[in-house]
């Protein structure tokens, strides 16, 4: 069974519209929606809820106002500035509250209660396309990356229990927690680029991260009509990293009248786009054949 | 005043609203990029940096000799960055939210503060604009630890000569953005008019309502989507300071990196005029006049 | 060497290894000499946000295992295993508790020196 993540270091290059279209075009697979913080691929593949789960993380504290002798210990000790004094006591903003138990641990009253945090829900559903794994974090709430892991478990074990050889990944922007957990155990990661300042320099640090975790890399030029000059220069990065550049896919309206319609830009096989995106998952197909 | 720039979805334009806010702004100015794990600020400003510097969290070392194995530090941590494994103490710094918690509670004072690397803040200036960045350490896990370095920074800054600031946020809704937007006066929230820019916007709304702060919307790439947005930022009272609209020339611009309120006269009217907005948000929003209202 | 940690998806000799430590469902540890054996369950590790690999090492200490069989471990947890001096066994996913205790007292099995696994949280 083989797992592939699609990234992008920055975010708005066309990574959940591809990994869509991706879905379509994939056999025999579980996806997978690992951006926790913003989702956008259940837009697309409109999935239909067959289980879910609330996620569990973590702790925060909470005072309980009866007991609270204002004595103002806990705000003292909070390095995290969650702690305020209200007129009945102390209070602990939940949203600042790092949930690390000092404040708990110090009060003199023991008037401080440690409770479990619900930061969101995660589903099991079903597609068009297949299965998918997915959720949803409160906003606001912190992303370690653990929600990424509890699902990538669960979408290995369904791919399992079906037979079927791949998870496929719409990863989440940025270097931090959720997109190194989303890393772990991948085969190959996918980041998807487009030819702009920004573009060039999140798809460095992206590419460096990889390198950092030991995952197969490999590159989509998206949009690479905005800026042919500095698509080749991607391309000549690339050459030098030895990192595969899968395609040059052109800025495409189109894609956003198919997100418009709930659909993915493979369902409108008439697109010139849609032609290059089969040819594009041929060759991640054949790649991670390579890959072994 | 402190103004934040955010988005729930990535690439809809926060930078490209804040670099050009920054660049019109009539005011003294430190233009700041949160954005610790992807910045990209300093590419359109073009800052001539004139500081580097380290910036470190504070991580518990542990002298051996004083310590007596009694385990208090390993049974407070709630992140495993310090835990007592028969009779020794393991530390994993990489770990530690650096909450201080087992250097207060150590009954032997065996624990003493050690520093671990998070990042590289970069000071400088852009023409008159002063800038601030932060660049988390690439295999660096957590944002939210050094972005408060990079506030505490940007505080310092502004109480050696009062400015205003404009800081550039990092997408999503989770810590890392929230972070940004929390200690601010007021959020801007970028958008796009698309089903996933809607999406998103929706819940980055729902993330930032309950902080209380003055919210407006810039609707980029206006044009270029549904009725959607423009109808829910009228059901939540949400103004909509100002819209870009859907441009390929203005796409093609921001890929040359330029800054596009600089393109031409008509889009550098469109920030002025969302400059004047955000003042005027700002002092309706303030409790007096509300009073008055 | 006596007492054995193996991650296990049930309390007896016959459930299956569960691949992972740090996310395990829990430990059977045998006593090699006697065949007798405890179940310890891991669901406070698997509430953690991070540090679950940590908190199950600390968790097979406690419990005075000398070795561990599993099927993969991470960097920081394999850290804190061998810090403490537990051996450990690797790639024993695959088969029951019991196998994978054979497999170990023939001899056919190799101390890891390396986690085998890049960490999760």
């Amino acid at each position: 069974m083989r797992e592939i993540v699609i990234i992008s270091g920055k975010g708005g290059t066309g990574k959940t519209s591809l990994t869509g279209a991706f879905a379509h075009l994939a056999a025999n697979k579980v996806v997978c929606d690992l951006d926790v913080d913003a989702p956008d691929l259940h837009l697309l593949l409109r999935p239909v809820r067959e289980r879910e789960e609330r996620f569990l993380s973590g702790y925060e504290a909470r005072i309980d106002g009866e007991r609270c002798t204002g004595c103002g210990v806990c705000a003292s000790l909070c390095r995290f500035d969650a702690i305020r004094e209200g007129e009945r006591g102390y209070t602990v903003d939940p949203i600042r509250c790092e949930g690390c138990k000092v404040c708990v641990a110090f009060c003199p009253a023991e008037a401080i209660r440690f409770e479990l945090r619900h930061c969101g829900h995660w589903y099991v559903s079903s597609t068009r396309f297949g299965p998918m794994v997915h959720a949803q974090l409160f906003p606001g709430a912190e992303n370690s990356g653990r929600l990424v892991m509890v699902l990538k478990q669960q979408a290995r074990e369904l791919a399992t229990a079906k037979g079927l050889d791949l998870v496929l990944c719409d990863g989440a922007p940025g270097i931090g927690c959720p997109v190194i957990s989303s890393l772990s155990g991948t085969h190959l990661a996918v980041a998807v680029t487009e030819p702009t300042p920004s573009g060039r320099h999140d798809l460095e640090r992206v590419a460096d991260l990889c390198r950092h975790f030991q995952v197969a890399f490999a590159v989509i030029i998206n949009k690479h009509d905005l800026n042919q000059d500095e698509a080749s220069r991607i391309e000549a990065y690339c050459r030098e990293r030895d990192y595969p550049v899968l395609a040059r896919l052109p800025h495409d309206p189109i894609i956003t009248r198919a997100m418009i319609q709930g659909l993915v830009v493979t369902e409108l096989p008439e697109a010139a786009f849609s032609r290059e995106l089969t040819s594009t998952w041929a060759r991640i197909e054949a790649l991670m054949n390579g890959i072994g | 005043m402190i103004v934040s720039v955010a988005s729930g979805k990535g690439g809809t334009g926060k930078t490209t609203v804040a670099a050009s806010l920054a660049t019109i702004w009539d005011r003294p100015l430190v233009a700041v990029d949160l954005d610790v794990e992807e910045p990209n600020l300093h590419l359109f400003l073009r800052p001539n940096l004139e500081e580097s510097e380290a910036a470190h969290m504070e991580v518990p070392v542990v002298d051996a000799s004083r310590c007596t194995f009694c385990g208090a530090c390993s049974e407070l941590c709630q992140f495993k960055a310090i835990c007592a494994m028969g009779k020794l103490i393991l530390t994993f710094p990489e770990m530690c939210h650096g909450c201080g918690g087992c250097i207060a509670l150590c009954p032997e004072k065996a624990l003493s503060p050690g520093t671990r690397e998070l990042g590289e803040i970069n000071r400088g200036r852009a023409g008159t604009i002063g800038f601030l960045m932060g660049r988390l350490r690439v295999g660096e896990a957590m944002s939210p630890p050094f972005m408060r370095l990079v506030k505490a920074k940007l505080n310092e800054m502004i109480a050696q000569s009062a400015r205003d600031a404009i800081i550039d946020a990092p997408p999503g809704v989770s810590c890392p953005a929230v972070n940004a937007v929390i200690d601010t006066d007021l959020i801007l929230l970028v958008t796009e008019p698309t089903p996933f820019g809607f999406y998103d916007f929706r819940l980055a709304w729902e993330a930032f309502s309950p902080l209380g702060k003055p919210m407006g919307a810039v609707v980029n790439r206006a044009g270029l989507g549904t009725d959607d947005l423009y109808r829910f930022c009228r059901d939540k009272g949400l103004p909509i300071l100002t819209e870009i609209p859907f441009d390929r020339a203005i796409a093609e611009a921001y890929a040359r990196g330029r800054v596009i309120a600089e393109v031409s006269p008509r889009l550098k009217e469109t920030f002025v005029s969302l400059r004047d907005e955000i003042r005027d948000l700002a002092e309706r929003s303030r409790p007096g006049e509300a009073a008055h209202a | 060497m006596r007492k054995i940690a193996v991650t296990s998806e049930g309390p007896g000799l016959d459930d299956r290894v569960d691949p992972r430590f740090g996310r395990t469902a829990g430990f059977v540890i045998v006593d090699l000499e006697t065949m007798e054996t405890r179940y310890i369950d891991n669901g406070r590790s698997q509430i953690m946000a991070q540090g679950a690999g940590i908190q199950a090492a600390q968790l097979i200490v406690q419990a005075g295992a000398e070795c561990l069989l599993t099927g993969y471990v991470g960097p920081k947890a394999f850290q804190a295993l061998t810090a403490v001096g537990i051996q450990i066994v690797q790639d024993l996913d695959g088969m029951t508790v019991r196998e994978a205790l054979e497999r170990f007292k023939s001899g056919s099995v190799r101390v890891a020196d390396g986690p085998n696994r890049e960490g999760g949280k």
